[in-house]
This record gives C-alpha cells, structure tokens and sequence, in this order.
C-alpha cells in the first residue's frame, strides 16, 4: 500500500540577521524507508518537528520530496495527486475539509460530487457512518456548530466517503475527551479489521496505538529509530517485566535466582519483583514464586508505551552523543 | 456529471451566505456607494473640463462603466484570491491540494461573494446610460462587442489578479502588492489610456494588458481614432487578448504551485 524508500526532505529556513537574508537548510525527513501492506495499522509517533507531518505531506502528495521514492496505493503521489486524492482518505485533526457554515450533510453531499461517489454507494457508506458514529442527530447542524469530537467524526466520515484503501490521520484524537476518543478508536479498528481499510496514523497520545495498531514506527530527528510491533519493541528497549504478588499472610520476598525484589508495600503484603524476559517466563517465575510463598493474588505488569518510547529516545542520544565524542 | 462540482460549490457557498443576510444588505449598499464615489470623481473632474485626453464626458464614463462591469464581475470569482496568504498559514491550501480538484478553480469558487454584485450592478447601470448617450453606429457585430467586452474584461482582471496573487506563495504577507497591481489596474482602466505618461501607459497597456478591458474596445465602439495610432481592429482583439492572458495566468499560478509544493511548510 505504502512504500518509501530513502525518503529525504529539506527546507531551507530563513536566519535573517541584520538586512542580508541567509538560509540555512535544515532537513525534516532524513532517508526514511518503510513499506505498509494493504490492511496494516500502524502508528507513526515522533516528538514535535520530528519530520511526521512531513512524511505524511509527502505520503500524500502535498509536498515534493527532495529525494527517495515514495509510492502509495500504486502511484507517485507527487507526480499523480488526484490521482492519488481518489484511492485515499486523508483527516488532519487541526484543519478542516468540511464547510464551516453549511450543514453537515451539505459538506458530504459536495464531497459526493467532489469524488464522482455513485449515489447508492454513497447513501450505504453515509448511513454506516452516520450509525456507527452517532452523527444522526448533527446532519443539519452547521459544521462551525459542532463540538470537537463531533466535528471530528464528521470529518472521518467526509474521508471515507469514497471508499479509500488507504486512510492517513494526522493526530485525529487531539483534543478530544476520553470518551470521543474511544468512540473514535472503536470506529477506526472496526474499519480497519472489517474493511480492510489500511491505517497510518500519527499521534501524540499512545493509547490510540495501544488500541489501534499492532505495528508501531518511531521517528525522530527526521529518522525511523524503531519499527515493529509494539510488543517487539517492548521487549527490546525495556527487557525487564515486573510481577506484582499480593500475600496471605505479611513475610518477606521471595527469593528466586535472578529476580530482583525491587520494593514492598503494605507491611509486606505485597511485593514488586523484576525478571529479564530473556531469562524466563511470567508462567516459570509464577510457579517458583508460589512453591515459597501462599499467593492471595498476582499481576503481569507491561512497560508502559510512554516508557518504551522514552526509553527509544534515550537511547539515540545516547548513541547521538558517543558519535560525536569519536 | 462530475463537471457540475465547480457550480454545486458556489451554489455552497452562496447558501452558506444566506445564514448572515443583514451584512450581506449592507455589503452590497457599501459597494453600490463606493462605486458612486468613483463615478463622482469622473463628474466633479468634467464640471471644470470639456474633454479627458479628446474623449467626452459620456465617452470617458463608457470606458469607466465597461472597466467597472468587467472589474465586478472578476472580483466575484478572483477576489476571493486575497485570501490566499490566510490559506497557506492556516493550512487550508493543503487541504485543497488532498482533492482530486484543481486548486485555482477551487479557490475562485470558495468564496464568491454576493455582495459583490453591488459592483456589478453600478457598472452595468453606467454602462447603460453612456451608451444611451454616445454616438454608436450600431451594428450586430457592435452589440456583440458590447457584450463581450465586459466578459473579456473579467478575464483579463482575473488573469492580473491570479498572476500577482502567485507571490504569495513566495512572499506570505504579499498581499499588499497584489492589490496595488489589481486595483491600481482597475483605477487605470476607467480611464482613457492616453492621458497617462509614456511609460507607464506601455506597462498597463500591454505588459498588464488593461487596456483592452476597456479603452481599445470603446474606440472600436465609437467608431474613434486611437490617439496612440494602433489601428481600428485592435479594439475587436478583446477576447484573444483574454484568452492568453488566461493562458499566461493558469501557467504561472502552476508554477508557484510547484514551488509550495517544493519548498513550502
């Protein structure tokens, strides 16, 4: 669906010092490569100024690559934007493609014009939205008189009305409270494993990974640090999982060869220990645990994304910083 | 069936429009009185003077009334090009570039502005009543010309307004020189091109072709020597004149394009 390969972008940023303008050129994306088959989801997170919106500029045949290859859905987006317009869906969560002072149905029934959708398949399409949204209610209501998290439903369904094989969402849930956001999230996974809709999207909130996409791509300082599902890259950036034990009766840790009792809480009731991954498994330690001591209750505890991710970063400028000193 | 788009969007936005009918009423007063204003100006100068560069008062607001007409209607469909500058800060020139539409065309139907018609409506008034009072041998061919001059005139205006409105892409706050080129070609063309100076004549003569919005077609109307000694025919080459302009616009505005495209944010 999906494939760039050495992707590289420059811009050329303004540094006017005095009445001689200089330029100075800085580069968002740097030599990116990376390929999505048909019915993927994948997240693609970055700290700001990271080089995603440029990416997904280029994905979508907004802007020129400076160099690399880039295909999507079969065409150069840059060479065949309208190509392109018509295989794919596209929602920025800061900008709108709707009309600000028309009713909703208005701004879907242009977009039907727009993009040549037969009628029937429209209405089906539409009414799956609609349903499936709970945007019933908002159709006559004038776009610039939705809330956020309608209008963002509004626009999701103004996406999808020309059946794209591709939707790109450019941080879709910014903004919105927990319950939109789950409400979006539902709708998208339900496209997505049903439709075979395939998913790119960015973000800042990890949940929307979490729920939504196996596969994760990070990206930073214009380069793909990591690529692969979230559950891979868990493994490797942070090796250690922790077991959380609660005990009948108060006493101390167990001790296990190579597991570490990191803290106890509750008078002794209950304790925190680390294993490697590498070294053992949660169902190995668990049966080691409870020959020593009786278990009232236990828990697997997961890095958190938030930590993998800062972990990712942590360690390229780490890295960053050794190439320098040689 | 698809080709019905560009209509449906304007028909969009003139429905969007209707939800705030009291500013629209007082827009289009605003603009019937600021053409008064103009045309005032034309009045006031031949209360001291008989004749402007050897055309009459009559004649001088028949080119004023074509220049008008014609400079009301590209402002219905170009006009909307000032927004350009808001467009690519805010982002929503990308959103244009994600449709399966050409952006020129999208913009000019974005925003039309009913109130414009007031423009509109005051030129075709004045128009009226010059050429109820200038001696014109009509002829069909001159009632076509008549006709057409302010079609040809609203091309021309709106090629002028896409070719400056390009620096944008260029200069994001570039605006201000896009409106001193289109209203300044406006101001130019009411009047009879031959009072200006030399240079500056051959600049918006022909360079900004405004001259044929309204002066050469008036001659050819009028059935009058050009003072400047371009023979008779040229007042007739309105429309080829509109079409290249439109030509040398729609390649220009593709060009600034490909430059966003290439360098923009």
């Amino acid at each position: 669906m999906i494939e760039v390969e050495g992707l590289r972008r420059e811009f050329k940023v303004a540094t006017s010092k005095g009445l001689r303008r200089r330029y100075k050129t800085v580069t968002a994306v740097d030599g990116v490569s990376f390929g999505v088959a048909a019915g993927e989801a994948v997240g693609y997170v970055g700290p700001n100024g990271a080089g995603k919106s440029t990416t997904i500029k280029m994905l979508t045949g907004i802007l020129v690559p400076t160099s690399g290859r880039v295909r999507v859905s079969g065409v150069d987006p840059s060479k065949q934007r309208r190509d392109l317009a018509r295989r794919i869906g596209v929602v920025f969560g800061q900008r709108s493609q709707l009309w600000w002072d028309l009713p909703l149905r208005d701004s879907f029934d242009l977009l039907r014009s727009i993009y040549r959708v037969p009628p029937r398949d429209y209405r089906a399409r539409l009414d799956e939205c609609v349903e499936l949204l709970g945007l019933r209610e908002t159709l006559a209501t004038p776009v610039r008189q939705l809330s956020l998290g309608q209008r963002m439903r509004g626009e999701i369904t103004a996406a999808l009305l020309h059946a794209p094989e591709l939707l790109v969402l450019d941080e879709p849930t910014i903004g919105l409270d927990l319950e939109s956001k789950e409400r979006l999230r539902e709708f998208l996974k339900d496209i997505n494993t049903r439709r075979g809709t395939t998913l790119l999207l960015t973000t800042h909130d990890l949940d929307d990974i979490e729920r939504l996409c196996p596969r994760l791509m990070v990206i930073d300082h214009g380069r793909v640090l990591a690529d692969g599902p979230l559950d891979d890259l868990r493994a490797e950036v942070t090796p250690e999982r922790e077991l959380v034990i609660d005990l009948r009766e108060p006493g101390p840790a167990p001790d296990v060869p190579g597991v570490t009792a990191v803290r106890s809480e509750a008078g002794g009731l209950r304790h925190h220990l680390t294993f490697r991954r590498a070294e053992m498994t949660a169902a190995q330690l668990i049966t080691l645990v409870v020959r020593q001591v009786e278990v009232h209750d236990l828990a697997v505890v997961e890095p958190e994304i938030d930590d993998v991710i800062r972990k990712l970063y942590q360690r390229q400028t780490l890295t960053g910083r050794t190439s320098v000193e040689s | 069936m698809a080709d019905l788009i560009y209509p449906r969007l304007i028909g969009a936005r003139l429905r969007s429009q209707l939800s705030y009918r009291a500013s629209f009423a007082m827009d289009f007063v605003t603009q019937v009185i600021a053409q008064c204003y103009e045309l005032l100006v034309i009045l006031v100068l031949f209360t001291q003077i008989t004749a402007l560069g050897g055309f009459t008062k009559n004649e001088v607001l028949l080119m004023y009334a074509f220049a008008g007409a014609a400079f009301g209607v590209a402002d219905l469909f170009a006009g909307q090009l000032d927004n350009l500058p808001t467009y690519i800060r805010t982002g929503t020139f990308d959103v244009l570039l994600m449709r399966p539409l050409g952006t020129l065309p999208q913009i000019m139907c974005s925003d039309i502005r009913l109130r414009r018609i007031g423009r509109i409506t005051g030129g075709i008034a004045v128009l009226a009543y010059a050429l109820a009072n200038v001696p014109v041998d009509w002829s069909p061919a001159k009632v076509a010309l008549t006709v057409v001059t302010p079609i040809a005139g609203a091309v021309i205006y709106s090629a002028v307004w896409v070719v400056a409105c390009s620096v944008c892409f260029w200069i994001v706050e570039g605006r201000e020189f896009a409106n001193a080129v289109t209203y300044g070609s406006n101001a130019f063309t009411s009047y009879p091109i031959n009072v200006y100076s030399r240079p500056l004549r051959w600049v918006m003569a022909f360079v900004v072709p405004g001259a044929f919005v309204a002066y050469y077609p008036s001659l050819a109307l009028l059935g009058k020597q050009d003072p400047l000694g371009l023979p008779g025919w040229v007042g007739w080459t309105s429309p080829l004149v509109a079409a290249l302009a439109a030509a040398a616009a729609g390649l220009v505005w593709r060009f600034a394009v490909r430059h966003y495209r290439g360098t923009g944010s």
